[in-house]
């Protein structure tokens, strides 16, 4: 694994969330029933941090919940290492909620199919709608995200790194080769 | 640490992070039983079949309604009715619901070691629902479970369990599990109920459940198994309940908190009175609950591992 480059250091990761909550806001018109998902780990994170954001913006605290995919992978089988199952937390009815599905990274599209077929076991939102920290193509799946951090374009045997302070106790997104 | 073992057999064979990967993964699939829809996709396209040799409501009721949230498909095999009654062999049986494209076998049976020697004999996931006296290790890990739900940890408990020792294999599956997580574990029961050697399983021995009472986190009772009443070395129902049965007044002398557990199904007024079973430390029926997502996060972890071997 060898680092190609450094794309988004700690500043310019909190601008583009900080964009992306004014982004949230603007589209759904203020907060209500607003509420967001985000996936394990790092998803949960970002999730987090949309949140504070928007409140900051707004003044208004948003649900916020977490959601684990490993039980509806469709890949379980294929994968070197076992994922431990973490706990699914949405402690709140998502039924006719706009929905703002977080993520670190927007790739093949399999893990937002996974994730869309959990939460609509727990409800029916209005709207759901994908926020991402990173881009990188490749889609495998006809999925796309509404609001993006950064297109980065990438080769297959490339990686994208999110690490953030609340895992890796820095804030950078960072390209590796496989 | 991952699972890598295709079959769950008993937890003598268990190392603690092994029994912690477990408890810790039904942590997650507790969580599944309380959404709306109680279902996940997670073994969907997988078959599971309850082979039972001995009659079971709850093991076998709670192995289903697991497997059914974890969206597998589930076959009940009860042998009563099935082709044992021609005489066919346990292998030979485990052989033909291989064959049938099964990917977990839950099996029960009288003879202590059924279950291992089915693992050996076969390629599909073994899972070991209670096997004679031997082990019974999704009930420990249920019990464990919930132990550890409600005290917050399991290392430096007291835990005494009292009844039948001889006859149970639950006793032999939570001796082995609590012993590896750090717990002390005391056996109770009238002389002729402990056997011999148990002490070497790593548990204390108490023939006076007051004094074994005394500094006990949690009390695991078993159910008395008065169908055995025939044999001679057996205590009478009322001599038993006087001198073991627990009771309110028993446990005002113990831990002001302490838990009562038991694996069901209860005789009130044998091993425990009825106020104690539906008292404010009865944690009976949250182990039912419990059971389902330790069970689950089984099924789930043995057929990833079976997948992986074939």
């Amino acid at each position: 694994m060898k680092e190609k480059a450094r794309v988004l250091d700690n500043q310019a990761i909190s601008r583009s969330l900080s964009r992306i909550a004014h982004e949230i806001l603007e589209h759904n018109r203020g907060t209500d029933n607003l509420a967001i998902v985000g996936i394990r780990s790092r998803g949960a994170y970002l999730a987090q941090r949309l949140a504070e954001g928007i409140k900051k913006i707004d003044g208004k605290e948003i649900p916020v919940g977490i959601l684990d995919i490993t039980l509806y992978r469709d890949d379980l089988t294929l994968l070197a290492a076992q994922p431990v199952v973490r706990k699914t937390e949405i402690s709140f009815d998502i039924t006719d909620k706009n929905i703002i599905l977080v993520d670190d990274v927007l790739y093949t599209g399999r893990t937002i199919r996974c994730a869309l077929s959990e939460l609509i076991d727990f409800g029916r939102p209005k709207t759901i709608q994908l926020a991402v920290l990173v881009d990188r193509g490749h889609r495998e799946l006809p999925i796309r995200a509404d609001y993006v951090g950064k297109n980065i374009p990438t080769s297959q045997n490339e990686t994208v790194e999110v690490r953030l302070e609340e895992i890796d106790g820095r804030d950078e997104v960072a390209i590796v080769e496989k | 640490m991952t699972w890598t073992r295709k079959d769950l057999l008993g937890l003598e064979y268990l190392s603690r992070e092994e029994i912690n990967l477990i408890l810790e993964t039904a942590e997650s699939f507790k969580e599944v039983s309380s959404r709306d829809i109680k279902k996940v996709p997670a073994l969907r396209g997988k078959t599971v079949v309850n082979l039972f040799y001995e009659p079971s409501t709850r093991t076998r009721v709670s192995f289903e309604v697991a497997a059914k949230r974890l969206s597998a498909d589930v076959i009940n095999i009860a042998s009563e009715t099935s082709s044992v009654r021609k005489g066919e062999t346990l292998i030979d049986t485990g052989k033909n619901i291989e064959a049938l494209k099964a990917d977990i076998l839950v099996i029960r049976h009288n003879y202590s070691g059924a279950a291992n020697m089915l693992a050996e004999h076969l390629k599909i996931s073994v899972v070991n629902a209670g096997d004679g006296w031997h082990e019974h290790p999704t009930q420990a890990l249920l019990d464990i479970f919930t132990l550890k739900e409600k005290l917050g940890r399991i290392e430096g408990l007291e835990v005494v369990i009292v009844g039948d020792i001889s006859h149970s294999r639950v006793a032999r599956s939570n001796i082995w599990g609590l012993n590896k997580l750090g717990a002390k574990v005391t056996v109770c029961a009238p002389k002729m109920l402990i056997p011999a050697g148990i002490e070497r399983m790593g548990a204390g021995i108490s023939y006076d459940i007051d004094q074994a009472l005394e500094n006990a986190d949690a009390v695991n009772v078993l159910r008395m198994q008065f169908e055995r009443d025939n044999e001679e070395a057996f205590p009478k129902q009322l001599e038993y309940f006087k001198d073991f049965g627990i009771t309110r007044e028993r446990l005002k002398r113990a831990k002001k908190n302490i838990l009562v557990m038991h694996p069901g199904p209860i005789n009130r007024g044998i091993e425990l009175s009825s106020e104690v079973a539906d008292g404010p430390g009865s944690v009976i029926l949250e182990q039912v609950t419990n059971g389902i997502a330790v069970r689950m996060a089984v099924l789930f972890l043995t057929a990833q591992a079976g997948e992986e071997k074939k």
